[in-house]
C-alpha cells in the first residue's frame, strides 16, 4: 500500500497587508513531521496545473502552499478572470508579492505537522519571484524554474518591479536550484551565464540544469512547450535537492 | 518570459457570446504567455469592465493580431466609412 494520503483544499491566507488571499494547501497525511514548500504560480495564473503541483508535492511528503497572487485584483473571480484583472494592472508588485510569501511561510509553519524547514519553488515569473524570495525572505531551499526578468537591465525596471533580482544576490541565503530551458529567450542562457557567474562570485550555493530542446515553460503540462524528458528529469532535481535541504528539521 | 506589457484603452463597445451581449469600456491589450492558443506568446485583448468576470477574450498569435490591425485600420480608412463618420 503507497502511503501518498493528503489533504488538499483551498483556504484562505493572510498575505501582504493583513489582506485575506486565497492559497491551495495540499498537505501529507499520517506521515509526522513534514516540511513545507511554497508553490509561487506561472504568469497565466493560479490555474489547474499549478493546484496539480501542489498535490504531487503532497504525495512526496510535503506541505505545498500555493498563494493566489491575483487574487486582490478580483476576489471571488475565476482565476482566469483575477489573471486579467492584474494583467491590467500592469502585474504583481514585487513588495505585494513578498507580503503574500510570507502569509504562506507563516501558514506552512503553523500547520500541527511542520517540520520547520521551508522550500519556494517558482515557474515563470514565479521563478523571478522565488529569486527574490531566496534573497529576502527566511526560506531553506529555493527552485527557479525558467524565471524570466531576473537579469535585466536598469531601463527595464518599472515601479512594480524595481529592482533587478541578480543584484539582490549579496543577500541569497538559501541554496538555488535552477531549472531552464535552452531554447528560452528570457532567461536565455546569457541570462543563466550571468547569473551562475553572479553566484559564483559571491560564493553562493547552487545547482543548475540546463536542457538543450526546452523552452519556456516545459514543465506546464497544460501549455504549448511541455517537454516531457526535461520534466522528468527536472523533477528528479528538485526531489534531490529538497531532500537534501528540506529534510531533517 | 513574461512581458507584463500592457496598454488599456477606453472602448465605447458591446461584445457577444453564448447568446449574451456584454456592454464594455475598456480593452486592454497585452503580450504575454496566453491561457489556451498553442503559441509562447500571444496578443491578448481583454474587452472588459469593473466587474472582472464580465469578460470577453481573445488571443491571437502576432501574425494573426497583425492581419487584424491592419484589417480594422483598412476598413477605418474606406473612404465610404470614413463619409459615414
Amino acid at each position: 500500500m503507497t502511503d501518498d494520503a493528503m489533504r488538499a483544499s483551498t483556504i484562505s491566507i493572510k498575505g501582504s497587508g493583513g489582506d485575506e488571499i486565497e492559497a491551495y494547501l495540499a498537505a501529507p497525511v499520517g506521515r509526522g513531521k513534514v516540511s513545507g514548500v511554497v508553490v509561487i504560480h506561472h504568469m497565466p495564473g493560479y490555474d489547474r496545473e499549478t493546484k496539480e503541483i501542489c498535490r504531487t508535492f503532497a504525495v512526496r511528503g510535503y506541505a505545498a502552499l500555493c498563494p493566489n497572487l491575483f487574487h486582490r485584483y478580483a476576489p471571488g473571480a475565476k482565476w482566469n478572470d483575477a489573471a486579467a484583472a492584474a494583467r491590467e494592472a500592469g502585474g504583481v508588485l514585487d513588495d505585494q508579492m513578498l507580503g503574500d510569501v510570507q502569509g504562506a511561510i507563516d501558514h506552512l509553519r503553523s500547520l500541527p505537522d511542520a517540520a520547520g524547514k521551508i522550500g519556494v519553488i517558482g515557474y515563470c515569473s514565479g521563478g523571478r519571484q522565488t529569486y527574490i524570495v531566496a534573497c529576502s525572505l527566511g526560506v531553506d531551499a529555493a527552485v527557479d524554474c525558467y524565471g524570466g526578468g531576473v537579469v535585466v537591465s536598469q531601463d527595464q525596471l518599472t515601479p512594480e518591479r524595481p529592482v533587478a533580482p541578480i543584484d539582490l544576490t549579496p543577500k541569497l541565503s538559501c541554496p538555488v536550484l535552477g531549472l531552464f530551458g535552452g531554447q528560452d529567450r528570457n532567461p536565455s542562457p546569457d541570462h543563466v551565464a550571468k547569473l551562475e557567474e553572479e553566484l559564483q562570485r559571491h560564493g553562493k550555493s547552487y545547482e543548475f540544469h540546463s536542457y538543450p530542446d526546452a523552452g519556456h515553460g516545459f514543465f506546464s503540462v497544460d501549455y504549448p512547450n511541455y517537454h516531457r524528458d526535461s520534466a522528468r528529469d527536472g523533477w528528479k532535481h528538485i526531489w534531490n535537492f529538497y531532500g537534501e535541504h528540506l529534510a531533517g528539521a | 518570459m513574461c512581458t507584463y506589457l500592457t496598454q488599456t484603452v477606453a472602448v465605447t463597445a458591446s461584445g457577444y457570446s453564448n447568446d449574451e451581449w456584454l456592454d464594455v469600456d475598456r480593452a486592454v491589450v497585452s503580450f504575454d504567455h496566453p491561457e489556451r492558443t498553442p503559441f509562447e506568446h500571444a496578443l491578448r485583448i481583454d474587452l472588459r469592465t469593473d466587474d472582472p468576470a464580465r469578460r470577453m477574450a481573445i488571443e491571437l498569435d502576432a501574425s494573426s493580431a497583425r492581419r487584424l490591425a491592419d484589417a480594422i485600420i483598412s476598413m477605418l480608412d474606406n473612404e465610404e466609412v470614413l463619409a459615414l463618420r
